[in-house]
């Protein structure tokens, strides 16, 4: 069935947006480069949510106007930032040493595959694409207190992200807590993925339709 | 008189070896000691292997370090750049060796070289393809692995200011890497954009105390134009 047709799938700033939604005041969050880096523009600066980058920055604010930019500040998908008030600089192994150590409350990565244990499959597709580039999402995976996966539901090819077993080479074992899709907001529990919500116009069957993974509605 | 501030690019360099194990500083280009790489290449050791989190930008910098032949190796996180030409011809040729390391791991074998700490055990990684071959252990129910220091021969550094006695500051995000990287090498070279008197810096701001350092040039080129 067509899911499209029957329902309307957020795009990824609305995605990124839902998301944002769910970060309470206080929290410390490590967003993954690429779509997860969108999350920040939802969260309001009156929520004093911190931000972190891998490469060494605490307090990680909007990006800069094009006169304001200062070319020694980055983050970790190397693009110009600012700092809020309160940021702090630190060096490479501290910077992971708060990630190892367990002191992010949450981390957001893209992934290409999530499976119901929690496992996930986000820097690698194959043994032999271009050269294999893990940056920190190892880290982060395997260090964040909270791993929430912000990803399209299938591939462009219409196969399901939400999976059994991960096919693709993995990047940590059971951490992922909670999925955002463009259709759905999910949690994994001991018993594989239990919908939170979906959006209008879907249902239970239709959402399972394009999905590997046996789903079950949510309890919470 | 303790003074570590050398006049020219070839006292910067003298003595570098063939095979030695360079450290790199910098994340992208930012922080990156591009001027110092230039005088290795003008200094011509061969048979490198290099430690950078990136495999360099356009043909500047490492890009023109690994172009020009120097590099057997590469130690790195994320082989990719905004520009990574030189790295993925080399690579897809087979002329260069890629190790990929977790960011965090490759940063704490680094500091733990730098501190006397053989190895450690982390729960990064357990369960993937980079944990093949490592010892595995598990403690408190979780499963852990073995990663081994990773001290360098040479390091490369780039920082904001430095006085005589080595002593550093860094600039902003291009703190990163360096100051793991200047206490893991035996011989710590640094190209600084200020020198300063010696007690002009602020103890509370020194980010690498002179222990830590080898050698300093005085390289003011300015701001960096790429990310």
């Amino acid at each position: 069935m067509n899911v499209k047709s029957a329902s309307k799938p957020l795009t990824r700033l609305q995605m990124a947006e839902r998301l944002a939604r769910d970060i309470p005041e206080g929290w410390y969050v490590n967003l993954g480069i690429g779509a997860p880096l969108q999350v920040a523009d939802y969260v309001p600066l009156e929520r004093e949510v911190v931000f972190h980058s891998e490469n060494g920055v605490l307090g990680m604010g909007p990006a800069p106007a094009p006169h304001q930019i200062d070319r020694w500040l980055i983050n970790a998908g190397k693009q110009y930032i600012t700092l809020r008030s309160g940021a702090s600089y630190m060096h490479h192994a501290d910077s992971f040493a708060l990630i190892r150590g367990g002191h992010l409350d949450l981390c957001v990565l893209g992934a290409f595959q999530v499976a119901e244990n929690g496992d996930i499959a986000n820097w690698s597709t194959s043994d032999n694409d271009s050269a294999p580039a893990v940056g920190g999402a190892m880290d982060l995976a395997a260090g964040a207190r909270q791993l929430w996966v912000l990803m399209e539901h299938t591939t462009k090819t219409g196969e399901s992200r939400l999976v059994r077993r991960c096919s693709y080479p993995l990047t940590a074992l059971g951490t992922v807590k909670r999925v955002y899709t463009n259709l759905a907001v999910l949690d994994v529990i001991d018993e594989g993925f239990a919908v939170r919500e979906m959006v209008d116009g879907l249902t239970l069957d239709s959402l399972q339709a394009v999905t590997d993974a046996p789903l079950r509605r949510s309890r919470t | 008189m303790i003074n570590k501030i050398v006049q020219s690019m070839a006292d910067a360099m003298a003595g570098i070896r063939d095979g030695s194990v360079v450290l790199v500083g910098g994340f992208g280009s930012i922080g990156q000691p591009n001027a110092l790489i230039e005088g290795l290449i003008e200094q011509g050791a061969k048979d490198l292997t290099v430690v950078a989190n990136n495999s360099g930008v356009g043909h500047l910098g490492l890009a023109k370090l690994l172009e020009t032949g120097h590099v057997r190796k590469i130690v790195c996180s994320f082989p990719r750049t905004s520009d990574p030409v030189v790295f993925e011809t080399l690579w897809r040729e087979g002329r260069i060796e890629l190790e990929v390391v977790p960011q965090g791991t490759m940063a704490e074998r680094m500091r733990a070289a730098g501190a006397g700490i053989p190895a450690f055990y982390t729960a990064t990684a357990v369960g993937t393809k980079l944990a093949d071959g490592k010892e595995q252990r598990e403690f408190a129910g979780r499963g852990y692995i073995l990663e081994e220091a990773l001290p360098g021969d040479v390091a490369l550094v780039e920082a904001w200011e430095a006085d005589r006695w080595g002593n550093l500051t860094y600039r902003s995000s291009a703190r990163n890497f360096n100051p793991v990287m200047a206490a893991a090498a035996k011989l710590t070279i640094v190209q600084t954009q200020h020198i300063v008197e010696l007690g002009a810096l602020d103890p509370e701001k020194i980010a690498t105390p002179g222990i830590y350092v080898s050698r300093v040039l005085h390289v003011p080129y300015g701001e960096p134009t790429v990310t």
